[in-house]
């Protein structure tokens, strides 16, 4: 199986460059069979690395350990369940993994408009099929996940063998989380590979009109999603798996997720001020290829370690692979920029500072501040050495201190901006708009620190936090009442109607509202607090309301590790409330430690407790307990974040329309004669 | 009437100009006051050992390897010794976080603090986690000897 794999992989890279050689060809000669046989190309490249993925997973399930890559990322006690995330857990497997998701994307994009958009899809074909390329140049030559595995034999040649189990995952992989969270981000990365890819071709094909935002909107939104999802996973699974008691350390590797998805949600908003206005368009374009450079260097970032090892930056082949291929795309980018950049001339200019348009300026220059403070700290290692010599990175100070101030701005334009008018907002609309909200998040900000919760930052978030979702609930309110004086309906049945009438308008503003609980969850790390004790049986720690009471602890064997677990009694006021059971596995196969952290997680505070260890001295165990507030509302906010994505995602219903005789011919004939009171269109006014 | 517009626009432009300048300045000093909050010197274990006044009282980074068998736990601190270049470096762990699970013996290690008396003294330790990052070759990261069928 580890032959056909590699096999398919070789075919695979053959129908790629054929697709895309054949491609600009067929962009060329313009001939209608090359034009076909090149996207057959393009499809039959997917269908194989298809085939080759499901190789690997073969390998796994079938306890292969003559393959490699087999026997590095799994043994035969490990649960099947993690078998299919042994796919991704090293190098090789991920890169395979990148070129399965993209291929999922590539093969749908061909598939949905094969028979349209006839003259950008060549364009799109090649495009893609050059990125194919890329990965598939690295999963056949550079990191090839179907290497036998060999030992070196008596006449000096490599002799290939077989061992009788692997050496295991590592233990921070095996947990749920982790079995979904990189599917989730990679598909962000490769999702954003479809606009980028539309836009190009639009470029270079001088495409008319805004049809290729149109044609990728929905593209964009779900690797956004994906990328969303998989930024929040991967946080929830450092907080629930590290055992540190946070979910964001600035680690290069979170930072490296975290640059694609800051210019794909300027790009989300951007785009409406080129449908809208005609504006922007430059802009747009840049900012999706920066997507998907930042996509690319993000994957370069996790493989290659430049960030955290710098010297292991210079002898790791796969590095100089990336930066290689963004050099590429950047010239390729550049040239069709220069050479076609007449066709992106802005049809409108700002009309006023306090207008729709402005506040996606604004919000725009915010993203892109903050991605450019993220990106040069991340890289400040490799840039200071450059530039001065002396190696400097940066620590958390730097990015909070950067980022709290954007991610509040931010939260304020998310309020301001929707409720301001196209071109330009009168004084009267403002007031009209934003007295009812301001006064909210006033009041709420009062209460809150009425409450105690004095951190400034803090304070001023919970504030934003109020007048966001004021301002998001009078947006339903309204235009549910308009639904319920025509339809009797009830205020919930009549929003569910508004919302999926619009549902690009009504799904953005679901997702706005998971931010202010994801805000609203961040604004609570001003106040946790962190207590660390060498417990024996019956002794106590207070954290908060609560006290932590060790009843025992124990060690139990299970099939692929041994448990150390405590047994610890949790009290509320003296009265027993729960038990909880912090752990540490020991796995056999490679004598790595695992922490399972013990959560109780309350809407207010997440009691957070980790067997720390044995003292060195005494042997009893260690217990480092946190009380963290309000985490659990960063989780429900990514739920309500990704179901808005969704709804954003669903085709508009069309208008049950109360239709009114007309007292005006109408200018089309309609059913009966009768024409609608109303008009509604899809949009996002 | 062309030339009133014109100089609405550039107005108005100019508003904008000045927003955005306020906002890139402002973060721009926070950014400042951050990096010199949090710079931290990388080196390695070779370099460390030739550095001279003032350099030795800057926030630090090392990288190398867990010398195996000699991660000791003692109340309130670990010592063990980090290897690099043939050169290795006594580090005592004084953080309150506990150590990452992926920090045991030959495994590769970044360390921040500061070197007093010979002896670094780490206030953070981070461990490689070895799935996601590739070893340099010929590194110490064990990985069985492949070779292509």
């Amino acid at each position: 199986m580890d032959v056909f794999g590699s096999f398919a992989l070789i075919l695979a890279f053959i129908c790629a460059v054929y697709a895309f050689g054949g491609g600009i060809a067929a962009i060329l000669t313009r001939h209608p069979l090359l034009i076909k046989s090149t996207r057959q190309a393009g499809i039959a490249t997917c269908c194989l690395i298809f085939i080759a993925t499901f190789s690997l997973e073969y390998l796994f399930f079938s306890d292969n350990f003559s393959a490699a890559y087999v026997v590095s990322h799994s043994n035969r006690a490990l649960a099947t369940f993690y078998k299919i995330a042994a796919l991704w857990a090293g190098q090789e497997g991920s890169l395979l993994f990148w070129s399965f998701l993209l291929s999922i994307y590539v093969f749908s994009v061909l598939i949905a408009y094969r028979n349209k958009n006839g003259e950008l899809m060549p364009y799109v074909g090649v495009i893609l099929a050059g990125v194919q390329i890329f990965f598939l140049t690295l999963n056949n030559f550079v990191a090839s996940p179907f290497k036998a595995l060999a030992v070196p034999g008596a006449n000096g040649a490599m002799d290939l063998v077989a061992r009788a189990d692997g050496n295991g995952l590592t233990p921070l992989l095996q947990y749920p989380e982790m079995v979904i969270h990189p599917p989730n981000l990679y598909s962000g990365y490769t999702g954003f590979t479809i606009p980028f890819a539309f836009a190009l071709a639009a470029l270079l094909a001088r495409y008319p009109g805004e049809k290729w935002i149109h044609l990728t909107r929905k593209w964009t939104m779900i690797a956004w999603g994906f990328q969303t999802a998989g930024i929040l996973l991967g946080a929830h699974w450092a907080y629930a798996v590290l055992g540190w008691g946070g979910y964001w350390g600035w680690d290069p590797v979170e930072n490296a997720s975290l640059l694609p998805w800051l210019t794909g949600t300027a790009f989300l908003h951007s785009v409406m001020m080129q449908e809208k206005r005609g504006m922007m368009k430059v802009w747009n374009v840049w900012l999706v290829f920066t997507t998907f450079l930042l996509c690319i260097m993000g994957t370069f970032l996790t493989r290659s370690g430049v960030v955290s090892s710098v010297h292991a930056f210079a002898q790791s082949s796969i590095g100089s692979w990336f930066v290689g291929f963004l050099a590429i795309i950047f010239a390729v980018c550049l040239v069709a920029y220069f050479k076609n950049r007449d066709y992106l001339k802005s049809e409108n200019q700002l009309d006023a500072i306090v207008s729709r348009e402005s506040s996606f300026l604004f919000n725009n220059l915010i993203l892109l501040v903050s991605c450019i403070a993220v990106l040069s700290g991340t890289l400040f290692p490799v840039l200071s050495e450059a530039l001065s010599g002396s190696k400097i990175s940066v620590g958390a100070p730097f990015f909070n201190k950067v980022n709290i101030p954007i991610g509040l701005l931010l939260l304020f334009l998310t309020g301001v901006g929707p409720l301001l008018a196209w071109r330009k907002t009168s004084a009267e609309s403002l007031r009209r708009n934003f007295a009812g909200p301001l006064i909210i998040g006033v009041l709420g900000g009062t209460v809150i620190f009425a409450l105690g919760y004095r951190e400034t930052y803090s304070l001023i978030c919970f504030s934003l936090c109020f007048f966001v979702t004021a301002t998001i609930v009078m947006e339903f309110y309204r235009g549910a009442k308009v639904i319920r004086v025509r339809s009797g309906a009830s205020y919930l049945t009549s929003a569910i109607e508004l919302t999926l009438r619009n549902t690009r308008r009504y799904g953005g503003y679901i997702v706005h509202m998971g931010m202010v609980l994801i805000f609203i969850g961040l604004a609570g790390a001003a106040f946790n607090q962190n207590v660390q004790k060498e417990m024996q049986p019956g002794s106590s720690m207070q954290l908060g309301k609560y006290k932590l009471v060790l009843q025992s602890f124990d060690s139990k064997p299970e099939a692929n590790y041994t448990g150390l677990r405590l047994n610890v009694e949790v009290f509320v006021n003296n009265k027993p409330l729960m038990m909880l059971y912090p752990e540490r596995r020991i796995f056999e196969t490679n004598g790595e430690t695992g922490t399972m952290v013990a959560i109780y997680s309350t809407l207010r505070e997440d009691l957070y407790v980790v067997y720390a260890g044995q003292s060195p001295d005494t042997k009893l165990p260690v217990i480092h307990a946190y009380l963290n507030p309000l985490v659990k509302w960063i989780w429900f906010g990514g739920v309500v974040v990704v179901f808005g994505t969704l709804v954003a995602l669903l085709p508009n219903r069309r208008a049950v329309l109360v239709l009114s005789g007309a007292k005006q011919p109408a200018a089309e004939p309609l059913v009966h004669g009768m024409t609608p009171s109303v008009t509604y269109r899809e949009g996002h006014d | 009437m062309w030339s009133r517009s014109r100089g609405r626009g550039v107005k108005k432009q100019a508003k904008f100009g000045i927003g955005i300048g306020v906002i890139v300045v402002s973060l721009g000093c926070l950014a400042w006051l951050g990096y010199g909050e949090s710079k931290t010197y990388y080196h390695t274990i070779t370099e460390l050992q030739t550095l001279r006044g003032a350099e030795l009282s800057h926030r630090i980074r090392v990288g190398g390897t867990v010398a195996p068998g000699s991660i000791h736990r003692f109340t309130g601190r670990v010592d063990f010794v980090l290897e690099g270049e043939g050169k290795s470096l006594p580090v005592s762990y004084v953080g309150s976080d506990p150590l990452p699970d992926t920090f045991i013996d030959k495994s590769q290690a970044l360390v921040e603090g500061r070197e007093t008396d010979g002896r670094f003294v780490a206030e953070v330790v981070q461990a490689k986690c070895a799935s996601k990052y590739e070893a340099a070759p010929g590194g110490t990261v064990a990985t069985p000897s492949t070779a292509t069928r």
